[in-house]
């Protein structure tokens, strides 16, 4: 790529418009914090009061518009004006259109239609040291017992709510969710667990849940995954939860695939502990409008984590990453590399937070964003952010935005490629760098063939 | 190998060219036949890779006059891609990196374009591989470059060999190696050289831009020429290039002022 390099790069600023008026983004909130007919459930006190006092807070907070300083790039108006109802039960799927969203690597399957719970697509492996399944279930399945304090004690407490109204919204609607809880020891190197979140899409809106408690020592692999069988606007608000206990390793793979129309809001926040290791691939491909904070916070000495983002949009669409990584102790580590691939009119915005607190000495951290512009209508936006109070520290980070290279496309050219071959050839081995290292073997020849067929499409 | 009744592959003549409007070739005339092996000489800055790299078609540079057919058409019409297919092949100086794309999958897709472009028959990964593995003995290239992105990593011996590996398997008539010796120790020097030779038959020509003699220790040329500020002032057999690394360039541009003069 011919690159600038460059710590942060602010091209155009979109500036909300005038007639946008609040009385739109409060009803929409108003409309947010409408239940679904189910709501009144019975659940357990401790969740009923996490989700009150989340109730309480969303309330009173309002959403975002483009004056907030997160979300300036990423104008959410166009969600405000549609009149969204909650999904009310389990969407119809077609079975066999269900099995193509499979990846037969993972033996161990939980699927939710517009945030229900599907039992009848579930697959389930559970032994004695993996309980997979709903929370639903987690609550009242005798066999889950030994699971449910770890539940009370994380679900719910993670990802917080105080200044994110639809994380807000999310835990104040909490009804049911993807439990993944890995017991101390276990191994699961080989056997990913699959999270599918299929939206039918029709002007409804679904708080998608995922939690994921990995035991001490334990290993496991999760794909949370977002795709869409309909077409039409609606709004996916997920939320994810990771705890990762001393020297456990967590391998998560969140797949976006939601529809060109969708609006997909996700909120990924990861507490580490001592010594355990986090390698997430957030890849996203579908939506309007996206938006993903990808928080994850180091609570102990000795962790690692790596996280490698993928956003690869066209048309109109736009795609927003906003990560942070919390080093709070000594010798941490953290590598991030983000890319974005915008075409057509697409947008790209990324702001990538680093914090090395005082105390994190010896913390090891990089990070790039690296951006490639297919067309000369397409922007980018990109912000990584150091904040470094200690003192003895490897820190670096940089950013880069492109073009495709005149010299690389000739170069292939000169072998006899066309233009647009070398072109695709190009994008193809830009995004081919964040997606082969997937530990799914299955998940990266999809994620390739996507990337390969988006390339000769959707270049204009 | 210089025949008298070889045909004519690369005709230029008053070939002017500019880069950000700057004139960077300012008349070259050349004449190759099939067969023939040209070395292209001069000291830095005299145009030698940017005549490479126009007859190649890089869009940076500007043709603002003259005229090149190769093979009796106009090779300056052609698209990039369209003068590879035809047979005209450019070894760069600087071999692109592209991580993320394998040099075994780029080679087979750059081969079935051009064979397909030729109406010649394509290959499939199975019957590629065998045939790119006899071609990777002839520059003693280990199957390993197969596996690895394509110039990514690769030091500058391997970056130069795996140019002659697609010049091997593009099989071009016409092949501009702009400075495939630089960068490359005495035995990577020869290895290449010995491909380069392998290759050469009385059907093709070789142009070969170099600043050094040391490379046409290797690879004999009919005939060498002098560039100086975008044009060629002296032309003469192998023992030029001999002349030249005993007594430099300036000897070479004194005698073409005092001729113009």
């Amino acid at each position: 790529m011919s690159t600038i390099e460059t710590s942060a790069i602010e091209t155009s600023a979109i500036e909300s418009s005038a007639i946008e008026s609040s009385t739109i983004e409060s009803d929409f909130l108003g409309s947010l914090l409408t239940p679904a007919a189910d709501a009144g459930e019975h659940h357990d006190a401790w969740l009923k009061a996490r989700r009150a006092s989340a109730l309480e807070r969303a309330s009173a907070l309002s959403v975002p518009t483009t004056r907030d300083e997160d979300w300036r790039f990423t104008d959410l108006s166009s969600l405000y004006r549609l009149q969204l109802k909650p999904a009310q039960a389990v969407g119809q799927v077609d079975s066999a259109v269900l099995k193509t969203l499979m990846f037969p690597e993972a033996t161990t399957r939980l699927v939710f239609v517009d945030g229900h719970f599907n039992t009848a697509a579930t697959s389930i492996v559970n032994d004695d040291k993996v309980r997979v399944g709903s929370l639903r279930q987690a609550l009242r399945d005798d066999t889950w017992r030994s699971a449910r304090s770890a539940i009370e004690s994380h679900l719910a407490t993670i990802a917080s709510v105080s200044d994110d109204v639809f994380t807000a919204a999310n835990t104040a609607f909490l009804q049911d969710a993807a439990i993944v809880h890995v017991a101390g020891g276990a191994q699961l190197v080989d056997a990913p667990i699959q999270v599918i979140n299929v939206a039918t899409g029709h002007e409804m809106r679904s708080n998608p849940r995922l939690l994921i408690i990995a035991g001490k020592g334990s290993h496991c692999t999760v794909i949370e995954d977002y795709v869409a069988v309909g077409g039409s606007a609606y709004l996916t608000n997920s939320v994810c939860e990771i705890v990762i206990a001393p020297d456990a390793e967590v391998r998560h793979v969140k797949l976006q695939r939601e529809a060109d129309t969708a609006f997909h809001i996700a909120n990924t926040t990861v507490l580490m502990q001592a010594d355990s290791r986090y390698r997430n691939w957030s890849v996203g491909v579908g939506g309007r409008i996206s938006r993903h904070n990808l928080n994850v916070v180091q609570n102990g000495t000795g962790i690692d984590c790596e996280m490698h983002g993928l956003a690869m949009i066209s048309g109109r669409q736009l795609a927003d990453t906003h990560s942070s990584v919390d080093h709070a102790f000594a010798h941490g580590g953290s590598r991030q590399v983000h890319k974005t691939i915008a075409g057509g009119s697409a947008h790209a915005v990324f702001n990538g937070k680093i914090l090395v607190r005082e105390g994190a000495q010896q913390t090891n951290s990089s990070q790039q964003s690296r951006n490639l512009l297919l067309s000369p209508r397409a922007t980018v936006d990109t912000k990584p952010q150091l904040e470094i109070f200690a003192d003895d520290v490897k820190c670096a980070h940089g950013a880069t935005v492109g073009q495709m290279d005149a010299d690389e496309v000739f170069y292939l050219k000169s072998r006899g490629l066309s233009e647009a071959a070398a072109r695709n050839l190009l994008t193809y081995a830009f995004a081919k760098e964040v997606v082969e290292h997937i530990p799914v073997a299955s998940v990266v020849s999809v994620l390739e063939s996507h990337i390969l067929e988006q390339t000769r499409n959707k270049e204009a | 190998m210089i025949k008298d009744n070889a045909p004519e592959l690369l005709d230029v003549q008053g070939l002017t060219a500019t880069v950000d409007s700057r004139e960077i070739l300012r008349g070259i005339d050349l004449n190759v036949r099939a067969g023939e092996v040209h070395a292209i000489m001069g000291p830095n800055g005299s145009g030698k890779s940017t005549f490479a790299k126009v007859l190649a078609g890089h869009p940076a540079y500007q043709v603002t006059g003259g005229m090149v057919r190769f093979d009796g058409a106009d090779l300056l019409e052609l698209s990039p891609e369209d003068r590879a297919r035809g047979g005209v092949f450019l070894g760069f100086q600087y071999p692109v990196e592209v991580p993320g794309v394998t040099n075994g999958g780029f080679l087979r897709l750059a081969y079935n374009t051009v064979q397909a472009a030729r109406g010649k028959e394509e290959l499939d990964p199975l019957e590629f591989d065998d045939f790119i593995r006899e071609k990777m003995q002839l520059l003693e290239m280990d199957p390993d470059f197969l596996e690895r992105s394509l110039n990514a990593g690769f030091s500058g011996g391997e970056k130069k060999r795996n140019e002659i590996l697609q010049m091997a398997l593009l099989e071009p008539r016409l092949s501009i190696l702009d400075e495939t010796d630089s960068g490359l120790d005495i035995d990577a020097l020869r290895i290449v050289a010995n491909g380069v030779n392998q290759l050469h038959t009385s059907d093709d020509a070789i142009v070969l831009v170099t600043h050094y003699q040391r490379l046409l220790n290797y690879i004999e040329p009919d005939y060498v020429h002098v560039m100086e500020n975008g044009r060629i002032i002296k032309t003469g057999d192998k023992r030029l290039a001999l002349e030249l690394e005993d007594r430099g360039y300036d000897w070479v541009a004194q005698e073409y002022r005092e001729r113009a003069a």
